[in-house]
């Protein structure tokens, strides 16, 4: 994001907390990592409210790392994580899951749960004691089973759909926690290429339709780059390049981050930046 | 959902209409025949000079009771083992309970004598919580996450430890004889003074059990998942483990190790209830409560007078279970 827009965000953080940054969620220096081992020693990040941000980045950076210290799955070890302005460690972790919802890496229900079932744990956050369904609860699950088109899988038990099913009924539950932010940690990885399509399309029009903030971690550049609004580009721990995909896709930062000699056009079908060819920078290769 | 949510009422009160039939059968037959006056008189005004109507209060009574409560612990620790782990071929013998209560069993007999029923069913107790924390400690000391994969391997590890050092108590003190009938598993030693210090914290353990299933459904969604839907993960899995060592380890001190109670009654439950831990947990007890007296039932009446060890009885219904158990995880894998 620009200087000013940046400002601007310092200036209402400083003087109103409460009202509208344009960040649904700030890192603030944060330090992530398990006991031992530090994966991100000092990150500052920001992820545009009512956008679409892909962390893009090679194996091991630390994008997985990132996106469960935002979601507080991995205590962040210093630093701020600000959720819509707040800080999350003063707040309920229940609290929490009624404004970001996480769609963990390869999730996997338990034989048998159906995908109703599955939705209906999104309302938890919103339950009290023994936990039944009220009449909103239920419209909200098959609500966000049409949102997904897993309403004429409902009956049908999770672990036995396909691949791409199945990731659409677990985002239809991260959609039943009715948050503003959803966060996804590798949602098209195993799937094929058109069900890769199938749930970007699907997070394009949540994100359009139901003004969520989504931010995801994604390994296909093509697919980040024509999808997302706002791309952050991970290399060992630390950002190195942000921005939109005009600025992110350029031979020049995929070198950086990846060690990629890439070849970018504009695609003529999305007018998106998309690599038609890339090979392993010999020299770089070689130095290693 | 209400269509399941009815299903697991209607499953509900026909397994509890089964076991106060069972139960009542329980009080009514056994080894030796006693008139079915005499029972009822020795239930609603007992007379203390009549040694059948004793044998009904001081043996059959507790025994029944007893089967009451150490199936629904194995049964309901075993459904929130598994839940919690996801693991489904998970029970509470995972966390070396059975073998910290023979370790508890061992000392007392070897060093104890003269001790009380009472006192055994504490100290067997103390074993299988040294167990737990043991397999804790070995958790805990490295990365401060509790993970099912390291769990099963740490708690292999406490296990065959403490069956070691029994061993070699037993072997050494020439106790191996009384070791080995408490570990053969059954309710036939159980007392009315045992029950009266097991009786509540079981009661008390069985609702904590019923009032985290929603938690333990949370936990078999996965780590991640469960915290994303704001459960607070460490929090959660104390307070399951720490149910699940209360069930399991009063049951396992009162009976011995009574095996495949806890591995094979969620299986059997979840076919008919679905994969809802808020409905295996409850339909679990009530099960495992019911498919105890049943066994127990067969055990006194198989070959009487003599007792057949009801560890056995299960051993014979279980490995084939659990055999086509595993072949079925397998099939759904594939």
């Amino acid at each position: 994001m620009n200087e000013t827009v940046t400002q601007e965000a310092q200036n209402s953080l400083s003087s109103n907390p409460e009202t509208s940054t344009p960040y649904a969620m700030q890192g603030i220096q944060l330090k992530i990592g398990y006991s031992q081992k530090t994966i991100i020693p000092e990150m500052s990040v920001r992820i545009p409210r009512g956008a679409i941000t892909s962390i893009i980045g090679p194996n091991g950076c630390g994008k997985s790392t990132l996106l469960k210290g935002l979601a507080r799955i991995i205590p962040v070890q210093s630093g701020t994580v600000l959720l819509e302005g707040k800080p999350m460690k003063d707040m309920p972790t229940k609290m929490i899951a009624r404004q970001l919802a996480l769609l963990p890496q390869g999730p996997e229900a338990p034989a048998g749960l159906s995908v109703r079932e599955l939705v209906s744990f999104g309302r938890y956050p919103y339950q009290k004691g023994f936990g039944t369904l009220s009449k909103k609860d239920r419209e909200i699950v098959e609500e966000a089973m049409r949102a997904t088109r897993t309403d004429m899988l409902a009956d049908r038990a999770v672990d036995q759909l396909s691949g791409g099913q199945r990731q659409r009924a677990w985002i239809a539950m991260a959609l039943a926690q009715d948050t503003p932010i959803i966060l996804l940690d590798e949602p098209t990885t195993y799937l094929d290429m058109a069900h890769q399509l199938e749930i970007l399309e699907l997070l394009q029009r949540l994100n359009r339709e139901k003004k969520k903030t989504i931010a995801l971690v994604i390994h296909d550049l093509n697919l980040a780059a024509r999808f997302s609004d706002y791309l952050i580009a991970m290399k060992d721990g630390e950002i190195l390049h942000e921005g939109t995909a005009e600025q992110i896709m350029t031979p020049s930062v995929l070198r950086d981050v990846f060690s990629l000699d890439a070849l970018v056009e504009q695609d003529p079908w999305t007018n998106k930046p998309t690599m038609i060819s890339y090979r392993l920078l010999k020299d770089e290769n070689q130095s290693k | 959902m209400q269509t399941s949510t009815k299903k697991t009422v209607f499953f509900l009160v026909i397994s509890l209409i089964a076991v106060c039939i069972a139960a009542i059968l329980s009080v009514f037959l056994g080894s030796t025949d006693i008139s079915w006056q005499t029972v009822l008189s020795a239930l609603f005004s007992p007379d203390l000079s009549d040694h059948q109507q004793i044998a009904i209060l001081e043996l059959r009574l507790p025994r029944t009771i007893g089967d009451l409560l150490v199936g629904a612990g194995l049964a309901g620790a075993g459904a929130m083992m598994q839940g919690m782990t996801r693991n489904p071929l998970a029970d509470s013998g995972l966390l070396g309970i059975n073998a910290g209560a023979s370790f508890g069993l061992a000392i007392c007999l070897a060093f104890l004598s003269n001790v009380s029923f009472g006192l055994t069913i504490i100290v067997s107790f103390i074993g299988a919580a040294i167990s737990v924390f043991l397999v804790f400690g070995l958790l805990m000391m490295k990365r401060r996450k509790l993970d099912a994969s390291r769990l099963v391997l740490a708690g292999l590890a406490v296990s065959m430890f403490l069956t070691a050092l029994t061993q070699g108590i037993s072997i050494l003190t020439n106790t191996g004889q009384s070791l080995t009938f408490w570990s053969a598993g059954g309710t036939a030693g159980i007392r009315m003074d045992q029950l009266k210090i097991a009786a509540p914290v079981m009661i008390v353990a069985l609702v904590c059990g019923i009032l985290l299933s929603r938690q333990v459904s949370l936990l078999s969604l996965g780590d991640e998942a469960a915290q994303g839907l704001g459960l607070n993960l460490n929090r959660s899995k104390l307070f399951c483990l720490l149910v699940v060592l209360v069930l399991a380890g009063t049951s396992t001190a009162l009976a011995g190790p009574v095996s495949f109670v806890g591995l094979l009654v969620p299986h059997i439950v979840s076919r008919f209830v679905g994969s809802r831990y808020e409905a295996i947990i409850p339909a679990s007890m009530v099960c495992g409560s019911l498919l105890m007296v049943l066994a127990d039932l067969v055990a006194r009446t198989l070959n009487a007078p003599s007792e057949t060890p009801v560890g056995l009885i299960f051993a014979l219904i279980g490995v084939p279970a659990f055999i086509i158990i595993s072949r079925k995880e397998g099939d759904n894998e594939a």
